[in-house]
Formats: structure tokens, C-alpha cells, sequence
């Protein structure tokens, strides 16, 4: 058992995302809509050091089992995670995470001047290109910092 | 035409390019057969900012294929004003009409309008993204009077804001063009832009001189550099004085060279260019009217 699996206890059932990158924890959490308040129990490591990516972070979520399509919003923020779905503290499933074609109502378009940025009935939609996101609206790409255009409570 | 809408030029292919521009070839060849086309069809006219060219080569173009327009007016004496939403607005006004004509200040717009409508959206504008109907006059110009293969162009001028350039750059890439981008460098293609064209394999250059590919091209297309999108009066006249052209700019330019412009100009084209072979920007904006009203009658009739 490697030193950062002791700072988080294993879980029963639920779900693991580990190798999540440094810091976007709290924003993994966020793209999830898990803020504690459906009762689940939720641990995290922060910044934990991490052979493939110098640090990392985990989230342990119990009682929930991710599905494909929220674990494909992942990708986003944190390509290089891997998902366990665990049942009775044993790995049950491993999902991978694969960029989706498009996102609905995660990120805010940068671009003040788009529609969806207007008092309109819209929610906001992003195409999945190469090396970013693309506002299916306006057109308008983000590369650099996708976390920053996260558009959740 | 086999799409709903018309939102933006990189829906277009070779095909549905051609099939307009063929139309609208017939139509100004023989007007009097296309009087009745769309008799008792009504287009809506909905322009949340100002137009002339635009919003008038579409009431004629609907007119003359015997079809009316209503018009929602300015933004001023409508229901905007008291804040109604556009989404709100179209789910109306296409109760009043067979298709909705909308221009718009934000980008994006006719895009979500298509979503709230089933009546044919067409994008007369919206922000700095598409302007795809004037790309389709452009097209039609270019055939006209330098054929759309083997064509080298250079567009000049705001190409960052210029939606009428984001969507003839999207357009051409369907046809044998060499494009040369030629702007100031805080006026730049945006982003988005450049990336389609990449992603389409477009040749592509960018300039800041036009010297410097002037006496390649087939086709001048020249384009307005607003004064608001500088911070100071000063370096507004700097920057535009180097994107306006006269006789004395063509002198290195070939004799079939084409001058275009989405007009209206302020002074990026010399008045004394308009007698001479090169300036062709006139009969661009009287192309409008027989490339709308094919446009308008392939959408309403789905062909």
C-alpha cells in the first residue's frame, strides 16, 4: 500500500478518481454537483505526490456510482484520471475517461458578447475539439484553463 | 436548399453554394419567370441593429418573388424594449411568417433563435460572428468576374470583427482559393476562424502589408476598420491610413484585378477608384437582391 492511499481510507462502495491533477479536486467535485448535500461521504487528497504526475489529487465519493457520461465531463479538467467504481471494498469496474463530443451547462462562455451570456433561455454548449472546448454558439475557443470557465453552483 | 436554416457559412458545402449561386444566375437572367414564386409567403424582417443594404435587398428580394415582409421595426418602438427576450420574440413572430430574416448584436443569436423557431432562420448578422447571405452575394460576385477556382484573394482590413469576412474565409474553403489575410495585427483573424481553416486544409497567408501580395491577386476584398474598436483617435487614423486604398495603391496591382466591399465604406476606397474596371463593390451590393431571393426561395420551398 503506497503512502498516499493511507491519508485516505478505503471506501466500501462508491467511487474512486484518482490521479486527478493537482488542485482541480474541489472543481471535479463541482462538474459532479456533489457538494455533500444528498448526505454521501466524500474524502479528498489534495496535492498528493504522485509518481506520474508529480501531484495529484483523489476524491473518494461513497455511495455513488459514476456514470460513463459524468465521468466523459472529466475529461476536461482532468484528463489523465482513472475512475473505480468499488462494491464491498473491491474494484468492480474501471471506467475510462473519454472526451466527449460535447458538453451541456458545465462552462460559461468567455466571450461576453455571446448569446448565452445574454437574459436568454439558453444553456450554455461546448463542442469538444483537439485541445479545447468551442462554444457551439458563438464559436469562440477555449484552450488555456477550462477550469476557469466552469459555470457550476 | 436541404437545411432549415441558414446560420452560418461553414454549413455550406460546394454543392449548396453552387446550387444557390445558379439560382440566383437564372433569376437575374430572367426575373419575370420567379414573379410568383412565393406568392402569399411573408418574410419577417427582424434587425435588432441598424441595416440598409441588408435589410432592404431582402424586402426587395422577397417582393420581387412576389412574396411580403413585415417588419418588427427598430429595436426602440418594439417589445425588446420592455425586455422581452429574443427567443420569446421569434417563437412570436414566426406566427406571422414563412421565415424569419434576424440580425442581431450578440454572437451566437440566429444560432439559439433556430432552436426556438420552425420557421427558416436566416442570419443576417449576428455580432462579430456570420454574415452567410452576403457571403453568398460575394460568391456570386467573385464567380461573376474571376471564377471561384484557381482564385487568389486577399481580404483587408477588420478581419477580426468583420463577420462578413468569417464567413466568405469559411466559404472558400469549399473552392480551389488561395486566401491572403491582410490587417493591421490587433486585427487579426480570430481564433475560431483560423482554426476552421486550418481544419479545412485552407491555403492560407497572413499579411500586414498589402504590397506584399497586391500583384498576386485575382480579387481585392476591402473591409472597414472601425474607429470604436481603438482606444484612441490617434492610432485609429495610424492603423486605418494603412488599409486604404487608391489608384496609386493599384499601380503594382494586376489590370483584371476585382475590388470588392460589403459596404457601406467611409474612406478605405478612394472615390476615385469608382469609374475605373477595378471597382466592382456596386454591382456586389445589386447582387443581393437576386441571391437573396434565391436564397429565400430554396429555404421556403426546400429545394
Amino acid at each position: 500500500m503506497s503512502e498516499h492511499e493511507l491519508r485516505v481510507s478505503k471506501i466500501r462502495n462508491g467511487t474512486v478518481i484518482d490521479h486527478v491533477s493537482g488542485g482541480q479536486a474541489l472543481n471535479v467535485l463541482a462538474i459532479l454537483g456533489i457538494d455533500g448535500e444528498a448526505g454521501e461521504s466524500v474524502s479528498l487528497g489534495i496535492n498528493v505526490p504522485s509518481d506520474r504526475l508529480g501531484k495529484k489529487d483523489i476524491v473518494k465519493v461513497e455511495d455513488r456510482e459514476l456514470s460513463q457520461s459524468e465521468v466523459d465531463v472529466l475529461s476536461l479538467i482532468a484528463p489523465e484520471a482513472t475512475i473505480n467504481i468499488v462494491r464491498d471494498y473491491e474494484v468492480a469496474d474501471k471506467l475510462r475517461v473519454e472526451r466527449p463530443d460535447f458538453v451541456t451547462g458545465v462552462l460559461s462562455c468567455p466571450n461576453r458578447n455571446c448569446i448565452t451570456q445574454a437574459n436568454e433561455p439558453v444553456v450554455s454548449k461546448f463542442d469538444v475539439v483537439d485541445d479545447g472546448v468551442r462554444c457551439t454558439y458563438c464559436s469562440t475557443i477555449v484552450r488555456e484553463d477550462i477550469a476557469d470557465h466552469l459555470d457550476v453552483d | 436548399m436541404r437545411h432549415d436554416h441558414l446560420i452560418s457559412a461553414n454549413q455550406l458545402t460546394r454543392e449548396d453554394i453552387e446550387a444557390v449561386l445558379d439560382r440566383a444566375a437564372d433569376i437575374a437572367e430572367n426575373p419575370a419567370a420567379f414573379r410568383e414564386q412565393q406568392a402569399g409567403s411573408v418574410l419577417a424582417l427582424c434587425f435588432f441593429e441598424p441595416s440598409t443594404r441588408t435589410k432592404m435587398s431582402f424586402d426587395t428580394a422577397m417582393k420581387r418573388l412576389g412574396g411580403d415582409t413585415t417588419d418588427m421595426g427598430s429595436v426602440e418602438s418594439s417589445s425588446v424594449k420592455k425586455g422581452e427576450s429574443l427567443a420569446d420574440t421569434v417563437r412570436v413572430i414566426q406566427g406571422y411568417a414563412d421565415a424569419i430574416v434576424l440580425r442581431h448584436p450578440s454572437e451566437g443569436a440566429a444560432k439559439m433563435a433556430s432552436e426556438f423557431a420552425d420557421v427558416p432562420i436566416v442570419n443576417a448578422g449576428d455580432g462579430a460572428g456570420q454574415h452567410p447571405s452576403q457571403t453568398l452575394l460575394d460568391l456570386f460576385t467573385i464567380r461573376e468576374n474571376a471564377g471561384l477556382d484557381d482564385l487568389t484573394i486577399g481580404i483587408m482590413g477588420d478581419l477580426k470583427y468583420g463577420r462578413t469576412v468569417h464567413s466568405l474565409a469559411s466559404a472558400l474553403t469549399n473552392f480551389d482559393a488561395r486566401q491572403h489575410f491582410i490587417s493591421p495585427e490587433s486585427l487579426r483573424l480570430p481564433r475560431s476562424v483560423r482554426f476552421d481553416l486550418h481544419e479545412e486544409g485552407a491555403q492560407v497567408r497572413e499579411h500586414t502589408d498589402l504590397d506584399e501580395v497586391l500583384s498576386e491577386l485575382d480579387v481585392l476584398y476591402v473591409t472597414r476598420i472601425q474607429r470604436e474598436r481603438f482606444p484612441d483617435e490617434n492610432e485609429y487614423h495610424k492603423v486605418a491610413g494603412e488599409y486604404q486604398i487608391d489608384l496609386d495603391t493599384l499601380d503594382a496591382a494586376s489590370d483584371d484585378l476585382t475590388v470588392m466591399h460589403p459596404l457601406p465604406r467611409v474612406d478605405e476606397i478612394a472615390p476615385e477608384i469608382d469609374e475605373t474596371a477595378y471597382a466592382t463593390y456596386f454591382e456586389q451590393a445589386h447582387n443581393g437582391v437576386p441571391v437573396r431571393m434565391a436564397l429565400l426561395d430554396s429555404l421556403l420551398t426546400h429545394e
